[in-house]
Parts: C-alpha cells; structure tokens; sequence
C-alpha cells in the first residue's frame, strides 16, 4: 500500500513551509519504505538461505534452474534500470515525448522479465515442483514470486504514469514523481542481483 | 475537463443567495467528486486532519483496552480458584491470546499512536503531518485489522496460539479452525498501518519543524516518537515475513514449518522476536516521552540532562534490535548466544537507568505539584523500575530457564507494560486532556482512578512473582489444590489476591470513565495554559483550531514556550515571570498568517481499508471476495492518485475581510 506514497504530492507541505532537510517529502518517505523492504526481502532470503537445501520431495535446485536462461532475463531487468535513468534524465529537461517513450520501454523490458517468470514457474512446475512440494520449493516461490509482484507493481505504476503525464494530470513536480518510481524501479533490480546471485548462482 | 467553474447546485443556492462564494468542488476520477464537509459525520469518516484522526485513534484503542481488559478478567475468574469452571480449555487459551493481541496491538500501540498523531505536530510547530490522507488510511487500516481480528470471536473461534503464535504449533495441524487466519491477516493490514504511519511521522519530524527547532530542541515526547518510528519501520518487515510464510502454509499449503517435511521449529520463533523484542521498546518509549513531559511540568524545572533522555532512548532503541533471543534462552541456542545475548540485555538496562536517574533528579529540588498526571507518572517511574529489575533476573541466562514460562515472566511483563505504558498514556490523558477537549480532568476522580490502579496493580501482579517463583506456569487454564503448597507460598491465596486485584484494577479504570463522562458534561472550560506548560502545543488555542498554529512560531530555545513566559533575572539568577500563557496565545492570535491551505478530505483512505480488509477476507473466503476485495484496492488506489492532495483555490471560502486565516468551510 506504502507505494501509493510514490504518487502522494503533497501540497500541504510545498505551500510555504521549508523542509528542515532539504529533501522533499516524498523522497524522503521513499527511502524509508524502500529501507523498510530491505528487511522484508532480508526475511524472505533467510528463509530462503534456510531451506535451499532441504528437499525431501521433488527435484533439487541444480536439477531444474536453468541459468543461461534466467541470466537472460536478468541481464533484460538490468537494461530497464539504464532505461529509467534516462526517463528520470528526460523528465528533468522537462521532455514529456522523450520521457514517456524511455518509461515505455522501461515497461517492456519489466514486463519481459515477469513474462519470463512465468515462463520459468510453469516449467519448473511441469518438472514436478509445485508451491507445496518441498521447503525448497515454498520459499523458492515465496522469494521469487514476491520480487515477481513487485516488479510487476512498479510496471503498472510505470504505464499509469505515462497515462497520467499524457493527459496532464500529475500533480506536483513532474521529474520528481518519475525519480520517485525510478528509485522503487532501481531498488527492485538491485534485490534481483541479489536473488540471482544467491538463489541461482551459488549452488546449495 | 474543466471542473474549476462556478456550478450551482440546490445544496450550495441557499449559501450562494446569502452572498457567500461557493463552488462545486474539483471532480477526482471523473465520478467521484472529493468532500469537502467539515461539520456532522462526514467530518469524521473523510477527515485527514491530524488532530481528528488522533481522537478517533484514541477512541477505538481505549474501547479494545476494555475489551481486552474484560478478557484479563475472565483469565483471572478462571484462576480465582482451583480447577476454575468458567471458560473451558480452549475458550482459555483464546481468552489469554486475545487478551495480549488485544492490548499490544489494537490498544498500546494505536494509543501512542493516538498522542503521536495528535502532539507530534503540535510539538514540531507544523500545521499537520507530512501525508494527511496516508494518516487517514493507517487509521482505517488499523480499525479494520483489528475488527478482523476480533470478527473471528463470532465466526467460529478466535486465535488460540498466544500472541507469539508459534509455528508450527499454530499451523494447520494444531490450530484447525479459522482464528488464527484471522489473526494474521488482521495483525497484517494493523501492520500495513503502523508502517505508513511510522514512515509518515519520521518524514514529520525530520522535515517538517518550525524554524529553528533543530533536532536537539525539540520535546523528548516527540523525540521518543521518532525513536519508536525508526524501530517500527525496520521490525515491522519481518514480522511480515513470519505472518505471510505462515499464511502461505495454512491457507495455500505451503511447507515452511512442516517438521515432517524437515523444517526449522526455530525459524517462526526468530522471525517473530526480532519484530517482537523491538516492540517492548515501541510500546514503552511513548509512555518514556510522555512523562518526560510531564515531570518537568509538574515539578516546574526543566527536564535533568536532555540530551541523555534522548540519547538513552536512541540507544535503547538500538540495542533493542540486538536481544531479541533472550526469549529463546530456553530453546537450546547454544553457550555463544546465550552468552551474547544475556550481555546485550543487561546491557540496555543502562541508559534504560540512566533516564530513571534522569527523572528523579528532575524532580529533585522541585516544586512538586502532585495532579493526577503527576501521580501516574510518578507511579510509572517506581512501577517500571521493579519491572525493569525482574527484568534484569531474566537477562541472567541461567536464572532465566528456571523463570520461562511461569506466571513470574507474566509478573515481569505487567509491571512494566502496564506499570510503565499503562500508567504513562494515564497521565498522558490527565496532562493533555484539556489540550484536546477544552476541559480539565476532575483532578480528585483522577486522585481515585490513580489510587485503585496503583493499588490493583500491584496486588494483581505483585503475587505473580511468588506464583512463579513456585512453578505456577503461564497458559494454564486450571491450577489443581494438590499441588498448591501450604503456609506463605501457598497458591490458593495468592491466585485469589491476583483475581480481587484485577477488579481493584477494573474499578480504577470506572474511575476514568466516570470522570470523562462527567468532565464531557460540565460546561466550565479549561484555562489555555493549566499546568504553566513547556513545550509548543500550548502556544495555540485548546482544542487548537484546523490550522493549528494562526502564525508558526519560530523556536530559540528547548522548550520554548516556557521561555517566552519566562525570563532569567540577571541579578539573582532566578526565573522572573515575564507573561502568560494566555497573553501568548492571544498575541499568536492577532499576528496570523493569512490564507492558510490546509489539506482537503477524502473518500480514499476509508475506502481503499474497505477494499484492504475484502481482499484479507478473501484469504479465507475464498477468491472471489479477493477479486473484489482487488477492484476496491485498484479503484482507490487510482481515485487517491489522481486527487490532488489540496483542494483548489476555489474549493474554499474567499479570504475573510479582515485579512486574519481563512479555514476549511463547508461548501458541498
């Protein structure tokens, strides 16, 4: 729900009042949601980190991960991060055409990487392992499928911002409110580097 | 869409005719026009005023204090005497979890919630909180949680796992019936509200104080506010993590505390302790900073060694990250940890005695004016120091297995939640209840409501140490005579002094209610400064109006406020008296600012809980609610977007002809 404050331009502090540390509210309420979720995907890679090796039904992880695969999808979830950044960059020289089209794209590289989730779960499935088959199994999906719907969130912010640029709609400043998801949008591909490197690449 | 004409509608013709200036307000979503009513119900359901929203917090969380109150009574009914009939096994052990889910999360935390949202700003000098619709929305996620919570009562069973809720003993094997679904999902969306809100306090506190109020001036209240904030922020994740783990197991089969499938009996127990050992701390550090407002006060002399009280809370707050297997001594960690452990918990009795000297040396020497705050704030500072030391019996790894599980842990406990907290949000209430409403407390019902808790507290908990101490164990829903021991020890008697304690206790807080009631009816209205006070809530009027502040004021000093009513005489080096609080107040009054924007209200905040708390019950439900519980979430979501957080120019009343404050008026 804290996402919402990702949109939240709050008015009531702009109009003649200084903010004591010279960041705006919302970015300053962003930081904090986004310190907060460290410690929720920290519990989540825990658990994961726990329970990686405990498989007492169903295929072992070497068995089913296919790395040069989720590395594609990796390396496509790390583009949109340079794609933001040039978002955000157009945003600040107030190009709303240039802006939109990096957020777009930006999309389109998310959406590829989710769509590549997909993928990877129903296969995985169709190798025999479901949400419930083993420890591993639950907290694999647990993990991944928690940063799965994060990004897929910050895709939908990302389409709904352009819809809101488009038609004029934003309220506040503009450029901050793309910075904004930019920094959801950053934080997310960094957990995945951390998901990718622990979950996939060391082995249990 | 043009939505900043002048419409006409049959409700605004009448104000219109007399000559007011009044418009539709701005369309949000193209459906749903945006309130703008400040007067009746819908004052109340769409407000985002902080100051609203602080009473309605403090009006639901002491209706859970009584309903979790009236649980603790049962519990001790139960165990007046031997082989007690009144509730049988199983409605006991839902009677012992709710109570504690009851009073930690819907009562403790939403009431220091309830002074946050209401002082905090007041204190910084701000006109509201950084987000007025986010501070809504914790509101009514919070009333909502703790409605699911309690829901479960009447459809089928409440939680019966105790409020730690271990796995797997409340998986789906031990626990068949639905309360503890509804537990986590209300401890879920309470937990959704506790972090928006802890996020938008710390954005209040560090952005939005008046000038010159720097980090080292302002009150230990808000200070400790913030401190609480931080610990939330950071603990409230990962009890997440352990609540959503759980519910993937019971509702969609998942294996993460099937021992069968080889899990880690542990892995809830650690998860929930590094939320829950933080969450001392979040309940405690309020009632810290209220007193800390209140002895100085009342004893007419600053507060002794500031910055230490602040220090000590931060690092109260710090090390209270590093102990959280302190309650696991008991599960076989291994010498390492125990040892690391037990050093960091005795280690946080010291700035926690640093702030007990603190509080002693401020009343040293002091004017003493023993009010009803006084008193409760006195009681908390010698009830939470015997707590604060049996406290210290526990950190002692060693002694500590003996003590697990007794009624001596349930003695520990009270004393310091409810001898500290409990009795800290008491004169709390005493202390800013003519702030809040314009009246005073009547001081000699307050003098009752204090002497009947202090004395049913400790007879109700006092005997708890013995109890323990001769093997009597927590979560037991009978004691058998058998076993009850004879002479001074013997268990018969001291269950029965605990039952007749906690009526003492109930009848205290009748004292409370009757007072309240009877204050609510007298017409007198309080002075505007009562207790000769400190800090900057007491610069404007009481209640404070919409705006708060008619003119932000700019701070020079720790408390300021006592500082423009007092002077320091050269010659003799005493405080000389330079004006009233009054004459302050009324000097704000005549200097205010003009045209003041104040943030509209909102449908959102109420109806994105509605949709929140669809979407939990669909959990249990089945699917179909959650989809439409989804739709309300998506809905709302995108209606809070696209509103703008104030109303336009032309929403509100043309600026007043005398050039003073322009507030919200009702137009629609």
């Amino acid at each position: 729900m804290a996402d919402i404050a990702t949109h939240d331009t709050d008015h009531a502090t702009d109009h003649g009042h200084h903010s004591s540390t010279g960041l705006s509210n919302n970015k300053l309420a962003m930081w904090l949601f986004l310190g907060s979720e460290c410690l929720l995907f920290g519990g989540l890679i825990s658990t994961y980190m726990l329970y990686r090796g405990r498989v007492q039904n169903g295929p072992h992880p070497s068995q089913i991960y296919d790395i040069p695969f989720t590395s594609v999808s990796s390396f496509v979830l790390l583009m949109s991060s340079l794609t933001m950044v040039l978002a955000v960059s157009s945003a600040h020289r107030k190009d709303d055409s240039k802006t939109n089209l990096w957020l777009l794209i930006t999309g389109l590289l998310g959406a590829t990487f989710v769509g590549g989730q997909v993928y990877e779960f129903t296969t995985f499935y169709r190798e025999g392992l479901g949400f419930t088959t083993s420890l591993f199994s639950s907290s694999f999906y647990s993990l991944t499928g928690f940063h799965g719907v994060h990004v897929s969130v910050g895709v939908i912010m990302l389409m709904s911002l352009m819809g809101i640029i488009k038609k004029g709609k934003i309220t506040g400043d503009k450029a901050e409110v793309v910075e904004l998801i930019g920094l959801y949008w950053h934080f997310v591909d960094v957990v995945w580097i951390i998901i990718f490197t622990l979950v996939y690449l060391i082995p249990s | 869409m043009s939505t900043n004409e002048l419409t006409l509608t049959p409700g605004n013709a009448l104000d219109v005719a007399k000559g007011k200036l009044v418009v539709a307000p701005t369309q949000s979503l193209g459906v749903v026009r945006r309130p703008v009513n400040t007067t009746g119900w819908r004052e109340w359901l769409f407000t985002v005023d902080h100051k609203k929203l602080g009473i309605m917090y403090g009006t639901v969380a002491f209706v859970f204090f009584i309903v979790g109150g009236v649980e603790a009574l049962f519990i001790r009914l139960q165990l007046a005497l031997p082989d007690g009939r009144i509730l049988s096994a199983d409605k006991y052990n839902q009677m012992f979890t709710m109570h504690a889910t009851t009073m930690i999360f819907l009562f403790a935390m939403p009431m220091a919630a309830a002074f946050a949202n209401y002082f905090l700003p007041l204190q910084i000098g701000a006109r509201d909180v950084a987000f007025p619709r986010l501070n809504a929305l914790s509101f009514w996620l919070f009333l909502t949680g703790g409605l699911i919570l309690n829901a479960s009562w009447f459809l089928g069973g409440a939680a019966d796992g105790g409020w730690f809720m271990y796995a797997p003993n409340s998986g789906p094997v031990f626990s068949p019936t639905n309360g503890v679904d509804f537990w986590i999902l209300g401890l879920q969306i309470a937990g959704i509200a506790s972090l928006i809100g802890s996020i938008n306090l710390i954005v209040t506190v560090l952005n939005m104080r008046a000038p010159g109020m720097t980090l080292m001036k302002m009150p230990v209240f808000t200070w400790m506010i913030l401190v609480v904030q931080f610990l939330l922020v950071f603990s409230l994740p990962v009890i997440t993590v352990a609540l959503v783990l759980l519910m993937f197991q019971r509702s969609y089969g998942a294996t993460f505390f099937d021992v069968s499938q080889g899990a880690d009996p542990l892995l809830w127990q650690h998860l929930f302790w590094i939320f829950g050992h933080p969450e001392v701390y979040v309940l405690i550090l309020p009632a810290f900073g209220i007193i800390s407002e209140v002895l100085p006060t009342f004893s007419r002399k600053p507060l002794f060694g500031y910055p230490f009280v602040v220090f000590s809370g931060a690092s109260i707050g710090l090390v209270g990250f590093g102990v959280w297997a302190h309650h696991m001594f008991a599960s076989g960690l291994g010498p390492v940890s125990v040892a690391v452990f037990s050093m960091a918990t005795m280690a946080i009795a010291i700035p926690t005695g640093v702030k007990i000297f603190n509080w002693l040396l401020t009343m040293w020497g002091g004017k003493i004016w023993y009010s009803a705050a006084m008193k409760f704030a006195i009681g908390l500072v010698i009830l939470f120091t015997i707590g604060g030391l049996s406290g210290v019996t526990h950190a002692v790894a060693p002694s500590d297995t003996q003590q697990t599980d007794t009624y001596y842990i349930v003695a520990h406990f009270h004393y310091v939640l409810f001898g500290g907290m409990v009795f800290g949000l008491f004169s709390g209430f005493y202390y800013w209840w003519p702030k809040v409403f314009g009246k005073m407390l009547n001081e000699k019902l307050g003098s009752w409501n204090f002497w009947f808790m202090v004395i049913g507290m400790n007879l109700t908990f006092g005997p708890m140490h013995i109890l323990g101490l001769q093997g009597q164990p927590r979560r037991m829903y009978v004691w058998t005579e058998a076993r009850a021991g004879e002479g001074f020890f013997n268990l018969g008697f001291w269950n029965m002094v605990s039952s007749i304690g906690s009526f003492i206790l109930a009848v205290g807080v009748l004292f409370f209610i009757i007072n309240v009631i009877k204050t609510t009816r007298n017409p007198e209205r309080a002075p505007l400064d009562p207790w000769d006070a400190r800090t900057l809530e007491w610069i404007t009027t009481s209640p404070p109006k919409v705006h708060n502040f008619d003119r932000i004021p700019v701070v020079h000093h720790l408390d300021e406020f006592f500082h423009r009513k007092y002077e320091e005489d050269e010659a003799t080096h005493t405080m000389k008296q330079v004006a009233t609080g009054e004459e302050l107040v009324r000097a704000e009054e005549a200097a205010a600012d003009a045209d003041i924007h104040m943030p509209g209200p909102s449908y959102w905040p109420l109806l994105l809980s509605i949709g929140v708390g669809i979407l939990g019950m669909g959990v249990i439900y089945g699917t179909p609610i959650m989809v439409v519980g989804a739709l309300v979430v998506l809905f709302s979501s995108y209606g809070w977007v696209l509103e703008p957080s104030v109303p336009d120019a032309i929403d509100f009343d043309t600026p007043s002809t005398d050039g003073h404050t322009k507030e919200i008026t009702p137009v629609g």
